[in-house]
C-alpha cells in the first residue's frame, strides 16, 4: 500500500460537510414527526376504518414496502412533473421520505395497538366513548409507548437512507461529499469522514430520541403519581 | 423526441432483473457467512470478542449503506492499489452489510433458546463449540427463518443503490431506459411494479412462516379491532 492519506483536504472543506450534514438532519427530523403523524392516520384508518379505507391503506403500506426507497424517490422527483406536479429536489426527498416512513412506522404503530388489552377497549366502549375517541384517549399513547424503540429504529434507519436523495441533487451530506471529494480526488478521504459523521448522527439521533421517550412517557407519569 | 416505452425496452428492464436477484443472493450468502460467525461471536463467553462483533453491527446499521458502497468502492482501490470493477465492490459491500443484520437477527434467535438449553448441554460436558453446533443452533435456525426471508426481501430493494455506482442492475436499467425514451412516468413505475413481483411473495411468506412458528411456540395471536 503506498497510498499516502490526505486528512487536510477533509478539514478545510469541513464546513461544508457540516452544512450538509444539517440538511440532512432537518430532513430527517421534518419526515419523522409528518411520517408519524401519518403513520397514526394509516393506523387508525386501518384498524377502524371503513373497508375501502382499510384496503387502500393495506395496499399503500404493501406498496411501500415491497419497492426500493431510492425508485419511490425517482417516482416523486422525475415522474411526477409530467402530470405537472414539479416539486423542488428538497420538497420531493421530504415528500418520499414521509410517505416511506409513514408506511413502515404505521405498521410498527399497529403492532403497539394491536398489543393494547382487548379489556381496556370493551370498557370505554361501555363508558360510551365513540369510535375517535377510544383511540385517542385509550389507544394510540400507551401503543407509541409499547412500540417506540422499534420506531426509533426506524426513524434512524430513515435518516441513513436519506443519503440516497443525494442522486436528485437535494445538496445534504452525501451530495455535498460527491461534489466535494470530485473536485479534490481525494475520494476515500471524503467517504470515511462523512461515514463518520452519519455515525455520530445516528448516535445522536438515538440519543435524542431516547430524551422525548423520557419528556413525553415517562415525566408525565411520574409527576401524576 | 426519444424513443417510446415498447416491449424492447421492457424486455432491457426485465434483463437486468437477474443481476437484482445475482446480487441480492449473493450478499444473503457472503453475508450469511459473516453473519453467523458475528451471532456466534455475540453470544460467546469471552467479553472482548462481544465488544467487537457489536461494534461491528454498530458501524455497519449506523451508516449509510451508500456511504458504505462509496467507502469500499474507493477503499479496496486505496488499501491494495488495484482498481476493482463495479461487481467486486458492490458484492463486498453489500455482504459487509447484510453480515451485521443477520448476525443480528440470528443473535436475537441464539438469545430467544432458553437458557437451560445451554446448562443441559453443558451437564453432557459438550464443549462450547459442540453446545451451540449440537443444540443451540439447530433450535435457533428454526425461529430464525421468518425474519430472514424479510431481511431478503430488504436487501432486494436495497441492491437498487448499487445502482448508484453505474452497476447496471433493475434501477440502473430503468435510469438508463428513462434518460433513452424520456417517459419517467412509465418507465419508474413499471420499475417499481417489477420489484413489487419480486419481493411481495417473500414479504407474505415471511408472514406466513412468523404465524406459523408463533403458533408452533404457543405464542397468542392478537386479534383486534377498535
Amino acid at each position: 500500500m503506498n497510498y499516502v492519506f490526505q486528512f487536510n483536504v477533509v478539514w478545510d472543506h469541513f464546513p461544508e460537510l457540516l452544512a450538509g450534514a444539517w440538511l440532512t438532519i432537518r430532513l430527517s427530523a421534518s419526515a419523522m414527526a409528518l411520517g408519524l403523524c401519518l403513520a397514526v392516520l394509516c393506523a387508525y384508518g386501518k384498524s377502524a376504518g371503513p373497508k375501502l379505507v382499510r384496503r387502500l391503506v393495506a395496499g399503500y403500506i404493501e406498496l411501500i414496502r415491497n419497492t426500493p426507497f431510492l425508485v419511490q424517490i425517482f417516482i416523486f422527483y422525475f415522474s411526477l412533473p409530467v402530470i405537472g406536479l414539479r416539486l423542488t429536489a428538497n420538497t420531493a426527498a421530504l415528500l418520499a421520505m414521509t410517505v416511506n416512513l409513514g408506511a413502515y412506522a404505521s405498521e410498527i404503530v399497529r403492532a403497539g395497538i394491536e398489543a393494547i388489552p382487548q379489556g381496556q377497549v370493551e370498557a370505554a366502549r361501555a363508558l360510551g366513548l365513540k369510535k375517535l375517541q377510544i383511540f385517542r384517549r385509550i389507544i394510540i399513547f400507551p401503543a407509541v409507548q409499547t412500540v417506540y424503540p422499534a420506531l426509533a429504529s426506524q426513524f434512524i434507519l430513515l435518516m441513513l437512507s436519506s443519503s440516497v436523495v443525494s442522486t436528485i441533487s437535494a445538496v445534504e451530506l452525501t451530495a455535498i461529499t460527491n461534489s466535494l471529494q470530485s473536485t479534490t480526488f481525494r475520494s476515500f478521504e471524503f467517504y470515511f469522514v462523512a461515514t463518520g459523521l452519519y455515525l455520530a448522527m445516528a448516535l445522536g439521533f438515538r440519543a435524542g430520541l431516547s430524551s422525548i421517550y423520557w419528556v413525553v412517557f415517562q415525566r408525565g407519569r411520574a409527576a401524576s403519581r | 423526441m426519444g424513443r417510446s416505452f415498447g416491449s424492447g425496452e421492457f424486455l432491457y428492464l426485465l434483463k437486468a432483473i437477474p443481476w437484482t436477484l445475482l446480487l441480492s443472493l449473493g450478499a444473503l450468502v457472503g453475508g450469511g457467512i459473516v453473519g453467523l460467525v458475528i451471532a456466534i461471536l455475540r453470544t460467546a463467553p469471552s467479553a472482548p470478542l462481544r465488544w467487537l462483533a457489536t461494534g461491528y453491527i454498530e458501524l455497519f446499521q449506523g451508516t449509510p449503506v451508500l456511504m458504505q458502497l462509496f467507502v469500499t468502492y474507493y477503499g479496496i482501490a486505496v488499501l491494495f492499489d488495484i482498481q476493482v470493477g463495479a461487481w467486486p465492490a458492490v458484492l463486498t459491500a453489500f455482504t459487509l452489510y447484510s453480515g451485521a443484520f443477520l448476525g443480528e437477527i440470528w443473535r436475537g434467535s441464539i438469545e430467544a433458546i432458553p437458557r437451560a438449553q445451554w446448562e443441559a448441554a453443558a451437564c453432557l460436558s459438550l464443549s462450547f463449540p459442540k453446545q451451540l453446533w449440537l443444540v443451540i443452533l439447530p433450535q435457533a435456525a428454526r425461529i430464525s427463518i421468518p425474519p430472514t426471508v424479510g431481511f431478503a426481501v430488504q436487501l432486494i430493494k436495497t441492491t437498487s443503490i448499487a445502482a448508484i455506482i453505474g452497476f447496471v442492475e433493475l434501477t440502473r436499467a430503468g435510469q438508463l431506459m428513462t434518460n433513452t425514451t424520456f417517459k419517467p412516468m412509465i418507465v419508474y413505475p413499471v420499475v417499481a411494479a417489477l420489484y413489487f413481483i419480486l419481493c411481495w411473495p417473500l414479504s407474505l411468506l415471511a408472514q406466513r412462516l412468523e404465524k406459523r412458528i408463533d403458533a408452533s411456540l404457543g405464542v397468542k395471536q392478537h386479534f383486534s379491532g377498535v
